[in-house]
């Protein structure tokens, strides 16, 4: 297979198999996980403001008071990488194109300039997570096989589009064959990794936020 | 597979409910809920960390609950949970967790830890293995009525002896009265000073008030070894005293797991809402603050400081009152790093001062208490609970720091005239 029958491939077929798997895969993880369902609370809830499933799921998204002191290179890695990713995914106007032919949606895409320096930014935050993970005696400990291939899965979708990008080390059609290859693999494993984590800790952080705030307590 | 393991994890996957699924899948290992726990800052070991005591539950999760794991047990490729692995997990479960629920509050997926680690505790429980000493304190408030062994005559001992302090009768079985008075062993035992504070106040403030002959213990040791039938047996036995002297309010002690025991489990224990309100005391004596009928007098001058309890302020939502109540009698009132919801715990909560093998990393936990205490200076301690007061003033002894612990009913009682 030469890489232009590579990349029509990784484009259509190849890409409808993982979006399938993605979709399918997810839908499937959330009925398996939220059908569990949970009993009702019958003691009395005590209401107080700020303390709820809605301002939990917002709140988490900061450290908890005294813990950034504690983990402050897990809490900048982290926020640079999520943010960058964020960025690179949503708008690169290339990705906004695939975008609008699948979905019709369109918007507002940011100079390839800035989404260069971000890639850049989001690999050293995402090798800066790698270093910490092997170093970090808690990361380590608990880190197993999957820990480092849902890094590696994504990793390499944004190595190689920046390399695809900047027309680096391969020929442009190759590498972004291999771009969309490797964003295919991330959309087969994410439904059954802790990838998953995208969809589920938005619903985790509800629970949490409803459980602690039936006490009235904003956590 | 012995029948206990089988029973054991039976009761696993019966616990496993949508959140505790949400929750395993959102793990990212990324290790902050470590940070979050005394038992990990203070040890610095790996296997403290609080996601890592949850890995039999999590297992048992994937292996019955996923379709990949499901798929992997078909093809013997899973790891079943057997009792030694159990056995060596009881130490993380039980002896280095106090439920304090640090780790909850700090997870950036939103991970509710300790409600995982509950849920892992029932069936370790049933697996048979608990620690000696919560098996022992479950047994003993089953059979006596409290995890101590103490009985109805105890109790009336120290009525007499705190009416012949205070001059204020002590009321027993009086039906319809407003307030139903519970108090923890602890309390009976070391701290009655508690009971005639709670006479005094009461008798100023005009309420009726009574204590129960069959239900004065308000702790739960069913809870906290994770068994929801004693659990539901000890709330059963409030419920039914409550009920018996129709009294509108039962008024939880200064402790802080039977609050959580009482407030918020019991009802789900006994499968219905109650027919009377709980409070805490500190909630009841805020109410009596609002509105007019807690009246003290003079102030603490000497620098004070309050230890928060994790199953009233982080479990259980009692945050405000301490402070408010705490501003009516000390004048040079300080906080420590990390006080309120971030509060660190004592480190013998969740029944961790009963296990007798976890002393020493009781007291190595209590480092990062220590720390906090020394950084304010202050050389009184109040806090809300009579079981962190035991292991406040065990530990104070052990590190020989010269701190009074002392009650906030009781320090409040001892400001009015």
């Amino acid at each position: 297979m030469n890489e232009v029958l590579l990349l029509t491939w990784v484009r259509s077929t190849g890409l409808s198999i993982a979006t399938g798997i993605f979709v399918l895969g997810t839908l499937w993880r959330l009925i398996e996980i939220y059908t569990l369902g949970r009993k009702p609370d019958l003691s009395v809830p005590r209401h107080r403001a700020a303390a709820s499933g809605l301002h939990t799921l917002f709140r988490r998204s900061l450290p908890a008071p005294g813990m950034f002191i504690r983990a402050s290179a897990s809490y900048l890695a982290g926020y640079v990488f999520h943010t960058g990713l964020f960025i690179v995914v949503l708008l690169f106007a290339p990705h906004i194109m695939l975008m609008q032919s699948l979905t019709a949606l369109s918007w507002q895409g940011l100079p390839s300039q800035f989404i260069d320096a971000t890639a850049v930014l989001t690999l050293a935050a995402m090798l800066l997570v790698l270093v910490d993970r092997i170093n970090n005696p808690v990361k380590r400990f608990l880190s197993t096989f999957e820990d480092y291939a849902a890094w590696a899965l994504t990793f390499l979708p944004l190595l190689t589009g920046y390399l695809a990008s900047r027309h680096l080390l391969l020929s442009y059609t190759t590498m972004l064959a291999l771009h969309i290859s490797s964003v295919e693999l991330l959309l087969i494993f994410l439904p059954f990794t802790k990838l998953m984590h995208a969809f589920t800790l938005w619903i985790s952080r509800w629970y949490n936020g409803d459980i602690n705030g039936h006490k009235g307590v904003p956590s | 597979m012995s029948a206990s393991l089988q029973k054991g994890l039976s009761v696993l996957m019966e616990v496993i409910d949508a959140p505790v699924a949400s929750f395993f899948s959102s793990c990212v290992h990324c290790g902050l809920c470590a940070e979050a726990c005394l038992f990990y800052t203070e040890t610095g070991d790996p296997k403290y960390t609080p996601i890592y005591k949850l890995e039999p539950l999590r297992r048992v999760y994937q292996q019955e609950y996923t379709l990949t794991g499901r798929l992997a047990k078909m093809l013997g490729l899973s790891k079943p949970v057997t009792d030694q692995e159990l056995e060596i997990w009881q130490p993380l479960v039980y002896d280095s967790c106090t439920l304090c629920g640090r780790c909850s509050m700090a997870c950036p997926v939103g991970n509710d830890i300790v409600y995982m680690v509950r849920r892992l505790r029932e069936g370790m429980a049933v697996a048979g293995h608990a620690p000696d000493g919560l098996v022992d304190a479950s047994r003993r408030s089953l059979e006596t009525g409290s995890p101590m062994g103490v009985r109805l005559p105890a109790l009336m001992a120290q009525i007499k002896h705190v009416q012949a302090d205070t001059g204020i009768e002590i009321p027993l079985d009086v039906t319809g009265a407003e307030y139903m008075v519970l108090m923890s062993s602890m309390e009976i035992i070391n701290f009655p000073e508690y009971l005639g504070a709670v006479s005094k106040i009461m008798k100023q403030a005009g309420k009726s008030w009574t204590l129960c002959s069959e239900a004065f213990e308000a702790t739960n040791s069913g809870v906290q070894i994770g068994v929801s039938d004693i659990a539901k047996v000890l709330v059963g036995r409030i419920v039914d005293g409550a009920e018996k002297l129709r009294v509108k309010t039962v008024i939880s002690p200064e402790c802080g797991h039977a609050y959580t025991a009482l407030r918020w489990d019991g009802p789900n224990l006994i499968g219905r809402p109650y027919t009377f309100d709980v409070l805490h005391i500190l909630e009841v004596l805020d109410i009596f603050r609002l509105e007019g009928l807690l009246k003290t007098s003079g102030f603490e001058d000497a620098q004070l400081t309050f230890h928060d309890p994790c199953q009233l302020v982080r479990r259980g939502g009692v945050l405000d009152q301490p402070r408010n109540l705490l501003k009516m009698v000390a004048s040079n009132y300080v906080e420590t790093r990390d006080s309120g919801k971030m509060n660190w715990c004592c480190g013998g909560g969740g029944g961790v001062s009963t296990i007798d093998e976890a002393e020493a990393l009781r007291f190595a936990a209590f480092r990062v208490k220590k720390a906090q205490l020394e950084e304010t200076g202050a050389k009184t301690l109040v806090t809300a609970c009579a079981n962190c007061r035991i292991v406040l003033e065990e530990a104070l002894e052990h590190y020989q720091m010269k701190i009074d612990v002392i009650g906030l009913t009781e320090l409040l009682a001892q400001h009015i005239d």
